[in-house]
């Protein structure tokens, strides 16, 4: 059938598997989303408050169901609106397909009105990303986009199409969508190399990335976790993606990982990192890390091998894959001294740290999972408080954490708390967030409230931006430059200005309470918690060193 | 070839972008290229670019697998310089006063006077890195008025 070009791409769209875009509507786009109200008994459409927010929700979409994300934009500020939201998905290898308009192909290049050259801007923060100048290619361009966004190592594919295009007729002919390959065959000298290296080690600790939930692959990390006695440390993508009741779980490692976990890597004599890329937040010093160990690293990108650790073996692929091949040429095996060692260490590690403070994070994390189940989608921002959930949150599914790990976006949390709340069927949602970041998006409490969504705002609201100003009093000598907010925003009544329900509370009991009440609350809610300034995430290792340099108070 | 020097044989798509991501690629993850030459191939759905870059061991790993992840290529190979031929092309404008010692010159390179009048002469040359670098070299003491380099072409033996 011949149809406009902004038919084809709505049709595509559905075609592809796709039931839910966010954007934002403007000139460059009129013509999609007139396809869009033409067929919205076929395709929802969210609308967020500013095109960042449709992004990040398009990206907690995308992170819950493994789906593609998919967003609309109109050109120029639309188009750059996007952006942060794309380097988002980018560095934590998010599945997105971003649809821009942009103008007319005759104004294009003349500084036309509301025109970015967005094909360009995006180009390094994209997989791959396409400009259209040819209706005939949109069809197969938009399925091409959504196989590489979900293709190998997710990302973000920008698609941006000319006004004129979305308005020109073509012949669409629907294809089936076929599912696309997660990566090649794990190669059998890799694998047996792999397995080798593992059946010689003495003191395994298996180090999980964001790679291992993308592939589903925790049940196998946990087999061949049982199957040597190894422990399981992740990285902050890599939490949620085996069962923190799982007993060889430690948790998270790194800069802010425990005690017990890092010490672990570090007493290990191999590292067997699962899809993932030892991240300089993950690692601390690179040449310290594997001081007393090899490295064995598994991942679906090549670029990824001896990137930022030297590897002693490496194997490409699927780790789903990777890992069902390699369980059954590995040995099982117990050592007990290692066995006893993270024990030890496991058992000590809460005799570490005393409590400060009369109602702190802990206290805030612990209160919100007695409301909570396994099922809960759990969004937060960037900061103190999401380091503070990484740690304390008890997260039991894959698919149920969702926070900027790679580029780490003050401004994520509410955008991905409604796209992830809307992917898991509109089920209760927890956002944690801060006030500084909260300041960022907080917008986006308005579409919220519109899709009546059961969302609960947790804001840590400490007064300053908690992070940098840690950082100030352990690296800057307590010159708190600009951290300390000192606003007046009442959150109470902005959440019902918004038309959402707010609560304040001081101490554990009220949040108790406040958080009974919210969560029978079918719309949004914002939860004001007011914690001491000075409460610091703990243990912190500096940033590029060691084990050895450790703060724990 | 000089210390840490490599040529890299890149098959891509010939499409308007890809240029634009190699260039982006090397710039942002702070790569530096030497000479970078493309054209299209005997088949015009492709263009082959020859990039010769300069690096230790880890950033010519990191340029090769970071290239491959871009989707316009086709392939990124490694040439190794001894089994492969590299050439380079120079123009190079000079002043012709000095007509007999110029046109022995020319003569001892093998190199190709393209055009001239009384007072200039434009000559070519085309031949592997060092004996061009040379041929600037002693090109100098006749007074070089312009000069321009393409970058290196390189095939497989």
């Amino acid at each position: 059938m011949k149809i406009k070009g902004a038919d084809i791409i709505v049709e595509t769209l559905i075609e592809q598997g796709c039931k839910t875009v966010f954007g934002y509507p403007g000139g460059a786009v009129l013509d999609i989303y007139d396809s869009l109200y033409r067929n919205k008994d076929r395709i929802d459409h969210v609308l967020a408050a500013h095109e960042q927010g449709a992004t990040h929700a398009a990206d907690g979409y995308a992170r819950v169901t493994g789906d593609v994300g998919v967003v609309i934009a109109t050109s120029g500020p639309g188009a750059t609106n996007t952006v942060t939201g794309i380097a988002t998905a980018y560095l934590d290898s998010v599945p997105m397909v971003v649809i821009t308009g942009n103008v007319a192909m005759s104004l294009l290049g003349r500084d036309s009105f509301q025109e970015v050259d967005i094909f360009g801007v995006t180009m390094s923060i994209t997989k791959h990303n396409f400009i259209v100048k040819n209706v005939e290619d949109l069809a197969p361009t938009i399925r091409e986009a959504f196989s590489i966004a979900k293709s190998g190592r997710p990302g973000p594919v920008l698609i941006d199409v000319p006004k004129n295009i979305q308005k020109a007729i073509a012949e669409y002919i629907p294809e089936r969508f076929t599912s696309v390959l997660k990566g090649e065959k794990p190669d059998s000298t890799s694998i047996k190399n792999a397995a080798n290296m593992i059946n010689s080690a003495e003191r395994p600790v298996i180090y999980c990335g964001g790679g291992v939930s993308i592939s589903n692959a925790g049940k196998y990390v946990m087999d061949l976790s049982k199957k040597i006695n190894a422990p399981v440390a992740c990285s902050m993508m890599g939490l949620a993606s085996i069962p923190a009741s799982f007993e060889m779980n430690l948790g998270m490692s790194g800069m802010h990982g425990s005690f017990a976990c890092n010490k672990i890597i570090d007493n290990a004599d191999l590292i067997i990192a699962i899809g993932a890329r030892f991240s300089d937040r993950a690692t601390g010093n690179k040449e310290a890390y594997k001081r007393h160990a090899k490295v064995l690293h598994i991942d679906i990108d090549p670029s990824e091998i001896n990137k930022n650790i030297n590897t002693d073996a490496s194997v490409i692929g699927d780790t789903k894959q990777i890992l069902k091949a390699l369980l059954p040429k590995v040995t099982a095996r117990c050592n007990e001294d290692w066995v006893k060692t993270i024990k030890d260490y496991n058992a000590n590690e809460s005799n570490l740290y005393k409590k400060e403070y009369a109602f702190d994070a802990k206290d805030i994390i612990d209160t919100v999972q007695k409301h909570t189940d396994e099922n809960t989608v759990i969004a937060t921002d960037v900061g103190q408080h999401q380091m503070w959930v990484a740690q304390y949150y008890k997260f039991e599914k894959p698919h149920t954490f969702l926070s900027s790990g790679g580029l780490g976006t003050m401004g994520y949390g509410m955008g991905a708390a409604i796209g992830g709340c809307i992917a898991n069927n509109r089920q209760r949602t927890v956002l944690f967030t801060g006030d500084g970041s909260f300041g960022m998006n907080l917008n986006e409490v308005a579409t919220a409230v519109k899709q009546n969504i059961p969302l609960t705002i947790v804001i840590m609201n400490n007064g300053v931006l908690g992070m940098v100003r840690q950082w100030q009093t352990i690296f800057y000598d307590k010159r708190y430059a600009q951290t300390t907010l000192d606003r007046q925003t009442d959150f109470v009544k902005l959440a019902d200005a918004f038309g959402a329900k707010g609560f304040r509370v001081f101490n554990k009991e009220e949040l108790d309470k406040a958080l009974t009440e919210a969560f029978e609350i079918s719309g949004p809610t914002i939860i004001d918690c007011i914690l001491d300034k000075d409460e610091q995430v703990l243990p912190m290792i500096p940033p590029n060193g060691t084990i050895d340099d450790i703060m724990l108070r | 070839m000089k210390k840490d020097q490599f040529i890299l044989s890149v098959l891509v798509s010939n499409i308007f972008s890809v240029l634009n991501r190699v260039s982006g690629l090397f710039a942002r993850r702070g790569f530096n290229i030497d000479s970078l030459s493309v054209g299209e191939t005997d088949d015009p759905k492709f263009s082959r670019m020859t990039i010769v870059a300069t690096g230790d061991d880890y950033v010519k790993n990191q340029i090769v697998q970071q290239l491959r992840k871009l989707h316009d290529i086709q392939s990124v190979v490694l040439l190794d310089e001894n089994s492969s031929v590299l050439r380079e092309h120079v123009l190079i404008k000079l002043n012709y006063s000095n007509k007999k010692d110029i046109d022995a010159f020319v003569e001892s390179f093998k190199a190709n006077a393209v055009f001239s009048t009384k007072d200039t002469i434009i000559i070519e040359i085309v031949d592997d890195q060092s004996v061009v670098e040379n041929f600037i070299e002693n090109a100098k003491k006749f007074g070089i008025l312009e000069m321009c380099r393409a970058g290196a072409l390189a095939l497989a033996k």
